[in-house]
This record gives structure tokens, sequence and C-alpha cells, in this order.
């Protein structure tokens, strides 16, 4: 199947299954719209009906167009198939067949924040429970469960959340160092990444996530006014002005290394690009702004009528990237970062992001749930980091989910982008991991053809 | 003449690589709330 979209004056064609990218120019456009369901006769009349006013539209302009189309067909880049007629079938054998593998943990080193923001899907990063601190021996063993259930992975990812992990940082550190002790005998990697709202970083934070953390992901909203609206302490002080400072710090020492600048946009910041602009203004470069994902009936909630101002943001977003890039300075949004030559390859694409099977999360006394969205929500406990997974009923469904999996993604076009979007989405919008998150969807695939038009503009500009 | 065609990995015969797993589990990456898949790179792409 194919997906054909106008964006910002390239007419772009997306092959879904084979992931081939076409930008073609009005006429072309048209025919292979018509393609599949016309005869060459009748879309060589409508195109001369159309175009043939033009001095370089004729008959055999067209034939070679249509000839054209028909070799991109042959060669699999236009209207390609499935690889299989059961791709859901293919999807869950794949992942049946690495069932005992985990290669990422979320460890949640303090249920605990110092933080009150009124949006926190973990409930003030309590999880709808009692505050908790993770011990060492804790984070030992959960590393130790990591390596013993990882196979023959090598690259293995541990991040340190919460909560707030800064407020369990020594713990933080000693996990790190015995992961360190092993990883070349076990012949391991380890990848850490640590995510925090910055309220108590200072130099050894620094120097030491520096050193050893993969990625960190800070959370910043963008303006002072929209950050801190939300974003306060327990006396109700904004948050603001305290890490931004420190945000600065830490990037400026991190010498290149990954970092993200983590925002949420609510129903209150609907121009949330303002926010992006903002960071870019700070002398961020790499930023990543999610839409908030909580009750309908929450004041921050995103409505249907927001829809129109955030596709238009986007755009605005995208246009706005590629004139900073033609002026040399560049930034990243994470949803953008499209590597249409080196991405990832079907298995992962049908698979998706592994939740409750490759990947879960640890809470700080060490039982294990599906994901960190679902910590707390104690039917979708699958276990604990000594016995492994004990609830194999409550992981069956994750290993079932994937990009075929439900109906109505079978016949979209962005299924090998998204691969069956977020498990915890779906379940907080439709109370089944298996449901469809349809306002996410829409954002997702309007992001999809604004990162793929930019890629389009890179190349046919140089940039 | 009027097709420009990007050029992009070929996801059909992506599958010839048999899904190494070493790739970054997306949900690690950036947002930790919507799933970025088509956002991650392959470490075995050749």
């Amino acid at each position: 199947m194919i997906h054909q979209y106008k964006l910002n004056g390239y007419n772009i064609v997306i092959d879904t299954c084979s992931g081939s990218v076409h930008s073609v120019d009005d006429v072309a456009y048209d025919m292979i719209a018509m393609y599949e369901s016309h005869t060459a006769e009748e879309i060589e009349a409508e195109i001369l009906r159309r175009y043939g006013g033009r001095p370089d539209v004729n008959a055999a302009e067209v034939r070679e167009c249509l000839d054209d189309i028909a070799r991109l067909k042959a060669e699999g880049k236009l209207f390609s198939e499935d690889l299989q007629a059961d791709m859901e079938g293919m999807a869950y054998e794949f992942k049946r067949s690495r069932q005992n593998i985990v290669k990422a943990l979320c460890l949640h080193v303090a249920h605990t924040c110092n933080l009150n923001c009124e949006y926190c899907f973990a409930s003030q990063g309590k999880y709808h429970g009692e505050r908790a601190i993770m011990t060492a021996e804790v984070g030992r063993r959960a590393i130790d469960f990591l390596v013993e259930n990882s196979g023959t992975r090598r690259n293995l990812e541990v991040d340190f959340f919460g909560g707030e992990p800064l407020m369990n940082w020594e713990v933080c550190k000693e996990i790190v160092a015995y992961a360190r002790s092993i990883e070349k005998e076990k012949n391991k990697n380890f990848r850490f990444t640590l995510t925090t709202n910055g309220m108590l970083i200072d130099d050894d934070v620094i120097d030491f996530a520096n050193r050893e953390m993969h990625n960190v992901v800070l959370s910043l909203d963008g303006r002072k006014e929209i950050h801190d609206r939300l974003r306060r302490d327990y006396a109700g002080r904004g948050s603001y002005d305290v890490i931004v400072p420190k945000f600065q710090k830490l990037v400026a020492a991190r010498g290149g290394r990954d970092y993200y600048m983590r925002g949420t946009f609510t129903h209150n910041n609907t121009d949330f690009t303002n926010d992006i602009f903002h960071m870019a203004d700070l002398g961020f470069t790499e930023l990543s702004m999610e839409p908030v994902v909580c009750a309908p009936d929450d004041p921050s909630a995103l409505t249907e009528e927001d829809l129109p101002v955030l596709f238009e943001q986007y755009e605005i977003l995208a246009k706005d990237m590629l004139r900073r890039k033609r002026e040399g300075k560049p930034i990243t949004f994470y949803h953008y970062m499209l590597d249409l030559k080196n991405g990832p390859c079907i298995y992962k694409r049908i698979t998706g992001c592994g939740s409750g099977t490759e990947y879960m999360a640890v809470t700080p006394w060490g039982e294990l749930y599906p994901c960190h969205q679902f910590v707390g929500d104690e039917k979708y406990s699958l276990g604990n980091i000594w016995d492994g997974v004990t609830h194999p009923e409550v992981q069956e469904p994750f290993k079932s989910c994937n990009a075929y999996a439900r109906p109505e993604c079978r016949d979209c076009w962005a299924r090998l982008y998204c691969s069956g979007g977020c498990a915890a989405n779906a379940y907080h919008a439709t109370g089944s991991i298996g449901g469809v998150y349809d306002y996410g969807c829409r954002l997702f695939k309007k992001r999809i053809e604004c990162a793929v038009m930019m890629q389009v503009a890179e190349e046919e500009e140089g940039l | 003449k009027r097709i420009k065609t990007m050029e992009t990995r070929d996801l059909r015969k992506s599958a010839a690589s048999g899904g190494c797993g070493e790739c970054q589990t997306s949900c690690q990456s950036a947002c930790k709330t919507s799933c970025g898949v088509a956002n991650q790179k392959c470490e075995n792409s050749n």
C-alpha cells in the first residue's frame, strides 16, 4: 500500500511495506493515485485532460511516466505488499522465539519526588502507593536479573527513573559501579540513562552522569510561565529558575554526548513550538516535546478542537527546523529523527516497543511490571527480580502486542513507523492494551509526514 | 523525470538480518511516553 500527501511544496509518496519514499511532481502524483484502479488508457486520457495545456505534458510523456511507475512497482518500491500474508503471526512467532530475553530495565530507584507536578502520570512519583527507595542490594539483583535473562544480547539498557532518581543518587552510582564490575566478564555493554527533573543536579551529578550515562533526559516544559504552571514544588514554587542553569551547566559539560530536553505540552500550551524554540534559545539543541496523556476530564487534557492547532504546530516546527539547518544552527526534535537508510529492521518494526517482554520496569522493592507506566496497577505485576516472571498470564497479552495485532492497524500506512504504538497509552485511553489510542495515532501520523518531508527537503536542498 | 526516489533501507529485504535485537529499546531513548520505534537506528544495518 502507499500513502500520498502534499506538504511544504513537496508531493510525497510513501510505500508502506518497503519503506520507500518518493518525491514526485503533480503529474506523477495524480498518476500514482490512479494507477491501481484505472487502465493505462484511462490514466493517459485523464492526465491529458488535467494537464494537457502544459508544454511538458503530452501522450509520450505520460506513457514514459507510466513506465517509470511500472518499473518501481516491479522493483518492489511502489504498491509493495506485506512480506507474509500473516504478519501478525510472524510478529508473534518472532517474540515467542525470544520469550525469555530481557534487554532493558527501567529502574524505579525512588518512588518519591521533590516536585508536585499536576500532570504526573506517576502520581507525584509514588505511583499511587507509599514513598519508597530502592536499596543497592535490590539494584544489584536487578542488574543480575538482566544479565541472567539477556541471552546472547550484548547491549543492555538501564534507565534510572522515578519519581526523582537523584533523591537516591548514591544507590544509582553503586548500581552503575556494580554493573561496570561485571560487564567485561559477562560480555555485556551497559548503557545507562538518567531521567531527572534537575532539582538536585550538582557538580557530582554532572561529573558522574557525563562519564557514565549514555543519555540523560532532562524535564523542561519550555517557557518559564508554561513550565512553572504545572511543575512546582510542594510549596507551590515553580522550578524553572532552579533547573535551567543546572541543565545548561550539565549539557555544556557533556561534550556532545546524548541528551534530550524532554517537555510535555498540554491543552494550556497548544502553541508548543514556542516552547521548543525557547529551549533552543536557551542553548539546548536535542529536544523532545510530548503530548500529555491523562484522563479526558483533566483540565490539561488535549481536546478534539486542539488537533488542527497541533497539526499546524508540527508543520511550523518542521519548516523552522529546515530554516535553522540552512542557517547552520540545526536543532533535533526526537520524533523528526528518521534514519531512512539505517532505520530499524522489519522485526523491530513489527514487534514494537518490547514492553512486558524485552523491556520491564522494576519497583524499589524489586517487583516487575511491563513498563514504567503500568507500575502501581497491581493486576499488571509480572513477578519479581528474584523469581522472574511468575505471572505468565499477565505477560501473554504483551507478547501478542505488535504492529498487526489490532484490526485498525493492518491497513494503516504508518504501521511500520509506529509499530503498534504505546501499550500503556492504549490501556489508559481504552482500558485495553489491545485498544487503539486514536488521538495519539493522528498526532503520530502527522509527525511522520513532517519527518519524511524534512528528509525529502534536506535531500533536494543538499542540506 | 517526474519521480525522485530517496535512498532507503528496504524493509522487506531487512528480514534477511534475522533481527539481532542489539538496537536500543525505543521507550528508553527520549520521551518515555510515546513509542518511537521509527526514530531508532539499527546497529547492524549492513
